[in-house]
């Protein structure tokens, strides 16, 4: 079976027209089978992609990518719930449930499951898949061993199993919004202060190391998650879907980079090479390598 | 509506003698290992310590409510399913989970032990809260520190779940069971081992006068000469927002500060919360002893409508700093 690359969906505040932009790239350039969109991090900021939303959908849907819609990660005020609920009953897309209460509102229907649901084992596959899930999208904390029970349990119960392979990893979502706080300002006065960190905030330690990443009310690594070395190993054990995570860097490159490996038309190696002339965020594989997500293991061939 | 439950927790035997004695309707607590979410050294009950703790707080008419709320590890679910079958074998009177796949496994095999939801399930919203309900039959459900009290209130008005909330102890100012900070620094998570910041990873280094909090690799803290050094979890650290160095680091995501909610129980018994629930399985009985008791002289007078004693809980609390945390909106 032909891997699929997938697009998840941006995390950051990028203004409209960028956003709209990039996607109008993305259909016309970049070698991606599935793209998932949608603003997921902070109700506040979806009015913002509203207006262009049905076109950037068009202009995928006419390039021939599976366009699916991501839910929001945390669900709670009353906005949160609404947009949840609209999300669902608009029903003009598949949904990629990233909460338990989407999750519930889609029952019946054709979804993925997002990497933002707590997927940790198999038992929980088999009620996923049990409920109509077409597709699991696995946690970026996994180490290689549970990946690989995954993808063959998953494989077994009709699922398609994702796996991240490039982009910050998110590492945790908050009702409070620590850029905001970091500009001295509260959630509901925010001023909208994360557009001015398209590729999130960075976070570095007292001594001055580079640690997190803020993006709102989400908190994501500093370094790019990236397992391009890893793809022969994961497409071994049954992973069929190879998400990135789009970043402030050229992801068209990254898209294609990617899809050569896929294809076997490049190393692994090769493209981390590329990768890391691309940008000055290291690249980390830590989680899937059974280390501190921060580390970075040359990865063994398959 | 009745009265608050007042629900404390217990890492180890004397700890839940403490809290049963100083008045608590519910004690919580964990196997020694990894199917809990306070897997640390010297914690947690054995099961002949686990009936033991059952029979002290039943003679007493004290329920016991054991947490199994990591998730399972794939390829080796046996040992929280046996977690499970134990907490039912010995009459717990409610495990608390978290996991999809033990919900369902613990609903299939023993449908007449009471379900609660753990915090670490993360379900803040009434559609998720009904989706537990109707697939599990979870009666009660921990709520995540990401609402408001006007949220749980309008929440409760829609759900007929049992909810349970936080009153005092840690905050984790990110919604839980959905942080892998600690993974990311370490390679061990909350979600997976039941560690945060674990004490494994922890290093002080002194500076001169100063003294530097590491973990992992990366320096959580550094306080100046006579400032006291606080434990090293990294969401209450200091950073440099922005990156790079500064003379002025911040508490960017939360000071180091103690949840107390005592001041919310007119608006938590408005919003229909059915239990309060204590943080600190790592605390010695000491500490138990004086939070329970302070906590239940509360609720006694607060149920009487006489008025509520001030606690003096100054010594319990962490960096000496109080806060209602997400249940009023100026902390967001």
């Amino acid at each position: 079976m032909k891997p699929t690359l997938t697009l998840g969906p941006v995390l950051f505040n990028w203004p409209a027209e960028r956003w709209r932009d990039f996607y109008a790239r993305i259909a016309d350039e970049a070698p991606v089978d599935a793209v998932v969109v949608g603003e997921i991090v902070c109700s506040k900021r979806a009015p913002f992609l509203a207006p262009v939303m049905d076109e950037v959908i068009a202009r995928l849907a006419a390039a021939g990518k599976e366009v699916w819609l991501a839910s929001p990660i945390l669900v709670g005020s009353d906005r949160e719930r609404a947009a949840m609920r609209d999300l669902v009953e608009s029903d003009l897309l598949p949904v990629e449930a990233n909460d338990m209460g989407a999750l519930a509102l889609l029952e019946g229907r054709r979804h993925a499951v997002g990497p933002f649901i707590n997927s940790y084992n198999e038992a929980t596959l088999a009620w996923l898949a049990g409920r109509g899930a077409v597709a699991v999208s696995l946690p970026a904390e996994l180490p290689a061993a549970a990946v690989a029970v995954m993808a063959k349990t998953g494989a077994a119960l009709g699922l398609s199993m994702e796996v991240q392979v490039f982009g910050r990893a998110p590492l945790a979502i908050s009702a409070r919004c620590y850029h905001a706080r970091a500009h001295a300002l509260h959630k509901d006065g925010c001023q909208f202060v994360c557009a001015n960190d398209p590729d999130g905030m960075p976070v570095s330690t007292v001594d001055g190391q580079p640690f997190l990443s803020v993006n709102g009310t989400q908190t994501l690594s500093h370094g790019y998650l990236a397992l391009a070395a890893e793809i022969d190993r994961l497409r071994a054990m049954g992973i069929r879907r190879f998400r990135l995570s789009p970043q402030d860097l050229d992801m068209v490159a990254v898209a294609r980079a990617f899809r050569a490996v896929l294809d076997g038309e490049r190393s692994g190696q090769d493209v981390m090479a590329e990768l890391r002339g691309m940008t000055a965020v290291p690249l980390e594989n830590g989680f899937f390598h059974n280390m501190a997500g921060a580390a970075y293991a040359d990865a063994p061939a398959a | 509506m009745g009265s608050f439950e007042l629900i404390c927790p217990a890492g180890n035997p004397a700890a839940l003698r403490a809290a049963v004695d100083a008045g608590a309707d519910a004690v919580y607590l964990g196997f020694r290992d990894e199917t809990n979410a306070r897997n640390f050294p010297g914690l947690n009950f054995s099961r002949p310590e686990l009936a033991e703790a059952i029979a002290y707080a039943h003679a007493r008419s004290v329920q016991v409510f054991v947490a199994i709320n990591t998730y399972p590890q794939a390829g080796n679910l046996a040992p929280w399913q046996r977690a499970v079958d134990d907490a039912a074998r010995l009459k717990a009177d409610a495990v608390i989970l978290a996991d999809l796949g033990l919900l369902a496994y613990a609903a299939e095999h023993h449908p007449d032990l009471r379900l609660h939801l753990s915090v670490q399930a993360s379900a803040a919203n009434a559609e998720a809260i009904r989706l537990y309900r109707d697939a599990f039959g979870v009666r009660r459900v921990v709520l995540p520190r990401v609402l408001t009290v006007p949220e749980i209130a309008r929440l409760n008005a829609e759900v007929d779940v049992e909810t349970e909330v936080f009153v005092f102890g840690g905050l984790c100012p990110m919604a839980e069971g959905r942080c892998s900070l600690s993974s990311y620094a370490t390679g061990l998570s909350p979600n997976k081992q039941g560690v945060c910041s674990p004490a494994s990873h922890v290093r002080y280094e002194p500076r001169g006068d100063a003294l530097a909090s590491r973990l992992g690799g990366f320096t959580i803290n550094v306080f100046g000469a006579g400032e006291p050094a606080g434990y090293p979890t990294l969401c209450k650290g200091r950073f440099v927002p922005g990156g790079g160095t500064s003379a002025d680091p911040a508490y960017l995501f939360e000071e180091p500060t103690s949840l107390n909610a005592l001041a919310l129980l007119p608006e938590l018994k408005a919003a229909k919360v059915c239990a309060l629930k204590i943080e600190g399985r790592q605390r010695g009985k000491a500490y138990i002893a004086a939070v329970v008791g302070a906590y239940r002289r509360a609720l006694d007078a607060f149920e009487r409508g006489l008025p509520v004693p001030a606690l003096d809980l100054e010594a319990m609390v962490e960096g000496g700093a109080q806060t209602t945390g997400a249940y009023t909106r100026a902390w967001r």
